[in-house]
């Protein structure tokens, strides 16, 4: 087959860390090369230096035969690569159109015909299937036109490679399902495509070929038709993963209602939240599943006591719930781990113990009835809660911005675990993590279904969803849909109701 | 070019914390070596004149500690509200609420013994001085109002409203026309520690509630909550910390430590309140504290520091015949300094060789 893109021994570190390590592959026309591995693994530090952001310390890439000049974007675009970054980077305030051409021309260049580039972009509209009004103002966008405006910004540019990194994150699997038929398209007229990704089936149902990433190194290169899910996942976490499996589980009484909620705030990103009602039953996972930016974030904040409801009524095992802190939520048996953990959760710049005694700073034991705080007992706590979570460290003086996302969830919710919480609300528990870790948050959260507990998740991961879940309800525009048991679920019909199907317009 | 990259460190060590304001002034000395040269004199003589004119008699060094006193406390002042990243600017204002306070309960309203007068006196100028914060807390907290701009305009609020008490009601009749309060009664004063100098017991005082913020801060729960709020406020109110509490327990002792800094000034160094009784000790504790690195016990020596340096800038300024002015300038340089050296602590500098 033709080669496009090779490349040879890159290595690249950044002080200690090495990102890349004496990398060598290749893409050929017409397919499509996915690369695996944990957050971390190098990925994305391997598509930069291609794309020119960064410059290798040794190496050498070559593009249709021709050595590609690192550190410079705009040779690698002019000579064929295109790039969708995970985090879109357009201008909101222009229309789809003048986004498309910036990149090339100046807008207050006279002699610039829009005609002429409006019909170049209608061809490549058509012809790869990426449906979008080129008049539309960006800002109006959804995040999968946003992303096919990405990607038509490039085939604008005639590029030949394109890299994807991370396309679907934030997509409904519909909408994954388009993507995915305009990629086949591409690679059919003869381009290639590098796909950063760390779904494996998605990845599975899409790629001639796969190479796995670990630790800056390759350590496996498969031709996608011989390739299956498990021996991929282990050859990502360079050992057997074993996900917890979800037993029958012993359903409890109610925990927690939410009758008719309302919440609306003038100051607020995310939608308000319209008349919703929930209920989460002891020993029982309710998933709510969703595209982000559907009112996901004000829920998770109203059910952790953040903010106050407009309207509407929170019971907690038949108490109606008066008092909106999230001290007070706490006291009443909720555990609440946040979406954002760096944010929300942890504070990189005190230890490790201090983190991890923080939701217990009023306990006796922690601190006299003077408010001196016992560091020897804290600090015993604090190791025996991060043992028990199996939490990494190599002190627990160490200040906790130096723990890995993975060893951070652990200890947030491990702390969380330690109170005995009658309710658990995470958000996003596993986004961005690696493999093991995301196996080991899994297990952390069926063992609490098993003893017991309510929990609610949110998610975007719809497979990750149903295989924790008892029960679905998928959230749109600040509503909430009735729950349906994962038990025999048809996923395409949660897709349908992700993008709106069977909710109230307002 | 140079390229150049900073890293940051993984683990900031603490010795470089404490060297670091050291080397830090020492670059400051000599970056006023050259103002000093451009006066056309002799750098190392006037240093030295500097030298004895802080710390070269009983009566120099007195008058040093005397001066480091209100110093130390409004140090303490920012200290403990930076460590919350709550930007208390108002530490002049709150020095002189506390003055007020002095005078209105001081000057014979309230009469006790000496052993009980004095803590009083300390308690009503803490009282002023954390109360003239609560509403700027609270309007931060509800409006979203920047406390550095309330804090900042309570100081001329505050000023104005001693310049007028001073020139109107309160002014002492026996003062001879100088707008200058009533004198604190006896059993107020705070009594010399050395005889026949001006140092006096506010300044065992300061160095306590150095000690006293130390401890709070490292041991106890409401150090643990200001520096998790410092830090991360939405972190620490998703683990259930109480945040409102704890910026208001801050503002009531960073309001606090300046209300105490004039108790002292008041009933220590001069006796009564004047509308000079501080030359800028508010903002010049924001200088001490930085230098200090917001440690409490450092606030006791960068404390004394600034006072030697501004006492002996007058001995300079007499016997070198360069402006007194100079020591605003060397404290200006060296608090710039302070912040270059936090760069450096905080992160590693990587040359990546020189590109053309």
């Amino acid at each position: 087959m033709n080669q496009i893109l090779e490349v040879k021994s890159v290595s690249k570190s950044f002080g200690n860390l090495v990102a890349n390590k004496d990398i060598s592959f290749n893409v050929n026309k017409g397919e499509v090369l996915a690369i695996l591995g944990e957050n971390g693994a190098g990925k994305t530090t391997l598509m930069n230096i291609l794309f020119g952001h960064y410059m290798p310390d040794n190496g050498e890439i070559f593009f249709k035969k021709q050595s590609i000049k690192f550190g410079n974007t705009g040779n690698s675009i002019s000579m064929g690569i295109g790039m969708v970054h995970q985090h879109f980077t357009l201008a909101d305030n222009l229309t789809v159109l003048e986004n498309i051409i910036i990149g090339q021309n100046s807008l207050f260049n006279i002699t610039l015909s829009k005609k002429e580039s409006k019909e170049k972009l209608n061809t490549l509209i058509e012809k790869f299937g990426l449906p979008i009004n080129p008049d539309a103002m960006v800002s109006d966008l959804s995040v999968s036109q946003k992303q096919r405006l990405e990607i038509l910004k490039t085939l604008y540019q005639n590029c030949e490679l394109l890299i994807l990194d991370e396309p679907t994150a934030a997509l409904t699997p519909q909408e994954t399902e388009s993507l995915f038929k305009t990629v086949r398209k591409m690679v059919k007229e003869g381009l290639s495509v590098i796909l950063i990704s760390h779904k494996l089936n998605e990845v599975l149902s899409i790629s001639n070929r796969i190479i796995v990433l670990r630790n800056g190194k390759i350590v496996g290169e498969k031709i996608t038709n011989h390739a299956d899910y498990k021996s991929l996942a282990s050859l990502i976490v360079g050992k057997e993963v074993s996900y917890p499996k979800k037993k029958k589980n012993i359903p409890k009484g109610e925990f927690l209602r939410i009758e008719n909620i309302f919440y609306r705030t003038e100051i607020d990103l995310d939608v308000k939240i319209k008349n919703l009602n929930l209920n989460l039953f002891g020993g029982e996972i309710l998933g709510i599943a969703g595209v982000a930016g559907n009112g996901q974030q004000n829920l998770a904040k109203l059910l952790a006591g953040h903010v106050k409801p407009t309207e509407g009524k929170i019971f907690m095992e038949e108490n109606e719930i008066n008092f909106f802190t999230p001290k007070n939520f706490m006291d009443l048996g909720i555990a609440y781990i946040p979406e954002d953990r760096n944010k929300d959760g942890l504070i990189g710049d005190m230890s490790i113990w201090e983190n991890t005694i923080m939701t217990e700073i009023e306990n006796q034991k922690i601190s006299n009835k003077f408010g001196f705080i016992n560091d020897t007992i804290s600090k015993q706590k604090a190791k025996k809660i991060c043992e028990i979570n199996d939490v990494r460290l190599q002190s627990i003086n160490q200040p906790a911005r130096l723990l890995s996302g993975g060893n951070v969830q652990k200890l947030l919710i491990g702390r969380w675990l330690n109170r005995n919480p009658k309710i658990i609300i995470a958000c996003q528990p596993t986004r961005g993590l690696d493999e093991g870790a995301i196996a080991a948050v899994h297990k952390m959260l069926l063992d609490a279904r098993e003893n017991g507990n309510a929990i609610l998740i949110i998610g975007e991961d719809l497979d990750e969803l149903i295989s924790l879940s008892d029960k679905i309800s998928v959230m749109y525009n600040g509503q909430l849909s009735a729950p349906l048991y994962t038990d025999n679920l048809d996923k395409l019909k949660i897709g349908m109701m992700m993008s709106g199907e069977g909710f109230a317009n307002d | 070019m140079i390229n150049f990259r900073l890293e940051e460190r993984e683990n900031r060590s603490f010795w470089m914390n404490v060297i670091a304001p050291f080397i830090a002034v020492f670059i400051a000395l000599l970056i006023s070596c050259f103002l000093i040269l451009l006066a056309g004199v002799s750098p190392l003589e006037s240093y030295k004149e500097l030298l004895i004119g802080s710390f070269g008699s009983r009566n120099a060094i007195a008058e040093t500690l005397s001066r480091a006193t209100p110093l130390i406390l409004t140090g303490l002042a920012a200290s403990i509200a930076f460590k919350a990243k709550f930007w208390n600017i108002g530490a002049e204002g709150q020095l002189y609420a506390g003055a007020l306070a002095v005078t209105f309960f001081g000057t014979g309203l309230i009469e006790l013994p000496t052993i009980l007068m004095i803590p009083f006196l300390f308690l009503v100028g803490a009282v002023a001085g954390g109360l003239l914060l609560l509403p700027l807390v609270l309007l931060k907290n509800y409006y979203k109002v920047d406390e550095v701009v309330t804090t900042l305009l309570t100081n001329f609020i505050v000023i104005l409203l001693v310049s007028y008490l001073l020139e109107g009601p309160w002014k002492d009749p026996m003062s001879l026309g100088w707008p200058q309060g009533a004198s604190v009664i006896d059993q107020g004063v705070l009594p010399q520690i050395v005889a026949r100098t001006r140092l006096h017991l506010g300044f065992i005082f300061s160095i306590f509630f150095a000690v006293l913020i130390w401890i709070l801060l490292s041991r106890h729960i409401v150090g643990y909550q200001i520096k998790a709020v410092g830090f991360n406020p939405s972190a620490a109110s998703h683990s259930g910390l109480p945040v409102l509490k704890t910026i208001l327990i801050v503002a009531l002792l960073s309001g606090g430590m300046a209300g105490m800094a004039g108790v002292t000034e008041t009933a220590g160094l001069k006796g009564y309140l004047t509308l000079d009784l501080s030359p800028g000790f508010g903002y010049a504790g924001i200088a001490v504290a930085m230098l200090a690195g917001l440690h409490p016990l450092g606030v006791i020596a960068s404390g004394i520091f600034l006072a030697s340096i501004y006492v002996g800038a007058d001995a300079m300024s007499r016997s070198m015949n360069v402006p007194s002015y100079l020591a605003d300038v060397i404290v200006a340089i060296t608090v710039l300094c302070v912040l270059v050296s936090l760069v450096f602590i905080q992160f590693k500098v990587k040359l990546l060789g020189s590109s053309k």
